[in-house]
């Protein structure tokens, strides 16, 4: 991995009573796409305001470029902001806009205007100079903030839910520009966002966040097929979460008690811990007559279509209900009520939350 | 039907009353006023029916135009003070929590509730020789003798400052209430310093309230008269004194009608100004 730019150590913010932050570490590398992934309120938005120098920590470090920057002004860090609701200047015309942070830097003129008809050209909005924030679109008032923060080429690019306010078409373009763009620039960016699929699209890693804390820092794949916690389970994708004990280590793998069943996953546990079994609906296969070394029975409760996929819901003796999808290509689908055995790769199955005292 | 009658361009029924009423009491007593400026004072009493421009001419003479020019220094001098002092309270008042928020607000608005003049008189006591100032100042061993604070210029700027802060400060909050700040954390981000991002981003921004609040303070400190009557002891003559003066002293009615309506078309040329300046309809409602 490429050398660290942004070092958080154990950043800890307090609003009044509220604990915003608790104990924030973490490490960016130089050309990164990272994003953070939470629900509103997880604490992703202080984050970036403690990186951008908005907000002050209570406790913890910020690093930048190895300098402790924890105390610097915003306007004294090498870091710039594409905020939620873009922050346009209102009494500027786009090319003010995106001029303002090398007009402040007094810079000559004639490098200003170049460096903002090269943004422009970067974003796509050439022959939009004189126009008003007010007379321009969602998606152009997105790129103009864009381009006005990636002109002073910052060390590292924050944004905040950039995509939010926009419609879903329009949003999918923009993440695949924002990505070119990226690359292009080779630019380190920190990107906020609550839609899990932006994030998988995006990021070369996320961070999952939830209340102040990031429970689950990995690349898009390994935190799909490898979450740590109930909570990042279900929070990226769709996952079957169900409580298992622990019967026995096998080869490597677990032997759990699911309901009136005994299944196989992976996981590191001894025999009497209890916790939670994550497996994704793609990865749960049923039988008539397999079992894959399993030994858990269900009935089949329903199906439905959705375009490509076909969702079964099978309900496992002991109530376990289980969701299955396929492309839904047999010919002749079994008939709901239909007695079937339950079973999958057992290392694409995994148990999180394990220990003694699983249930406190 | 009475609600279609709007679109096409109709008076609604419901207005007519508002016309009546602006009718009386702006209208007629305007054309009264305007009238009167053209007509020649009689030797007695009231005036004489013969048209002339002699009230107007005398305008231009020498002693006249100091007074405009005295009121409009007046008038400058009260608005930047104002403005110099109302700005910085209008935008910390805009950042306190909302309870402080309305507090302030509350205290501002209140003085309103009590009548001006009354309030010139409470500046009286406070200024005079033997006033609360001077007295605590010479018990406290500060000075020997008493100074002296009222019937001066700087008396009348006090008053006016005081009478007329309420509208800037007002006028400003208004507009430093409505800012959204991430306007200016985005300036920050961007490089400015706080001096620079409150420059050139919060007063532009905060530009429609300065403006209203200067023509809310300047406008009526033209004309404002018992204020230097009362705090200047009638030594700064002002536009008001003069036109009262006019008036009621020299019975002159013609003359004060004609410098009413010199002082209507300075304001109005202000206003105008203003308009076209500011591009919005933020005033209409209060003029």
């Amino acid at each position: 991995m490429a050398e660290t730019i942004l070092k958080l150590e154990n950043i800890i913010k307090h609003f009044g009573e509220n604990t915003a932050l608790k104990s924030i570490s973490l490490e960016v590398a130089r050309g990164e796409f990272l994003t953070l992934l939470g629900p509103s309120g997880c604490g992703k938005t202080t984050t970036l305001r403690i990186i951008a120098g908005l907000e002050s920590p209570d406790g913890g470090r910020v690093l930048l470029e190895g300098q402790d920057v924890t105390n610097l002004e915003p306007n004294r860090r090498s870091v710039n902001t594409v905020f939620q609701s873009y922050a346009l200047f209102p009494h500027m015309n786009v090319e003010q806009n995106i001029g303002y942070g090398l007009r402040l830097k007094k810079l000559p003129k004639q490098e200003i205007a170049q460096r903002v008809q090269e943004m422009l050209e970067l974003v796509q909005l050439q022959g939009f100079e004189r126009r008003m924030p007010d007379q321009l679109s969602g998606g152009q008032r997105q790129r103009v903030a864009i381009a006005r923060a990636l002109v002073n080429s910052p060390d590292v690019l924050l944004l905040d839910e950039p995509l939010g306010a926009l419609d879903l078409q329009l949003r999918r373009q923009m993440q695949q520009e924002l990505k070119g763009m990226q690359k292009k620039l080779g630019i380190t960016f920190i990107y906020i966002t609550h839609d899990q699929e932006e994030a998988m699209n995006m990021s070369d890693r996320i961070g999952i966040m939830n209340a102040g804390e990031i429970v689950q820092l990995g690349t898009p794949d390994s935190i799909y097929e490898r979450p740590n916690s109930r909570f990042a389970a279900g929070f990226i994708g769709q996952c079957n979460i169900a409580d298992a004990t622990v019967l026995a280590e096998e080869n490597g793998l677990l032997r759990l008690r699911l309901g009136e069943g005994e299944v196989l996953a992976s996981g590191s546990a001894r025999p009497g811990n209890t916790g939670a079994l994550c497996v994704r609906p793609e990865r749960v296969r049923y039988s008539l007559s397999e079992t894959g070394g399993f030994a858990l029975d269900g009935t089949i409760r329903e199906y439905s279509y959705t375009g490509g996929t076909l969702r079964t819901t099978i309900v496992a003796d002991g109530g376990v209900q289980f969701l299955v999808t396929d492309l839904g290509e047999d010919d002749e689908r079994l008939a709901v009520g239909t007695r079937v055995h339950i079973y999958w790769d057992p290392k694409k199955a995994v148990l999180v939350e394990s220990g003694a005292n699983a249930d406190e | 039907m009475p609600m279609n009658s709007r679109k096409k361009g109709g008076v609604p029924l419901a207005a007519v009353p508002m016309y009546i009423w602006t009718l009386l009491l702006v209208a007629i007593p305007l054309i009264y006023i305007v009238g009167l400026s053209f007509l020649t004072k009689a030797q007695t009493w009231g005036v004489d029916l013969n048209f002339t421009l002699d009230s107007y001419r005398k305008l231009f003479t020498p002693s006249y135009l100091k007074v405009f020019g005295q009121s409009l220094y007046v008038a400058v001098i009260t608005t930047i003070a104002a403005l110099a002092i109302g700005y910085p309270f209008a935008y910390f008042t805009s950042r306190l929590p909302k309870r402080a928020r309305s507090l302030v607000l509350m205290l501002i608005i209140v003085p309103f509730w009590t009548n001006s003049l009354v309030r010139i008189y409470g500046w009286m006591i406070l200024l005079r020789s033997q006033g609360v100032i001077n007295g605590l100042l010479i018990s406290l061993g500060v000075i020997d003798s008493p100074l002296k604070l009222l019937y001066n210029f700087g008396a009348v700027m006090v008053g006016m400052v005081y009478a007329l802060i309420p509208f800037m400060i007002l006028s400003i909050y208004n507009s430093c209430e409505k800012i959204d700040w991430s306007l200016v954390e985005a300036a920050r981000d961007l490089g400015a310093t706080r001096m620079r991002a409150f420059w050139s981003v919060t007063v532009p921004l905060t530009m429609p309230g300065i403006m209203a609040g200067c023509v809310l303070v300047f406008i009526p400190s033209v004309g404002l008269f018992f204020i230097s009557d009362l705090l200047g002891g009638a030594k700064t003559m002002l536009l008001g004194n003069l036109i009262k003066n006019e008036l009621l002293v020299a019975r002159n009615w013609p003359m004060g009608a004609a410098l009413s309506v010199a002082m209507l078309l300075m304001t109005l040329g202000i206003i105008t100004l203003y308009k076209r300046m500011a591009g919005d309809k933020e005033l209409e409602g209060l003029l």
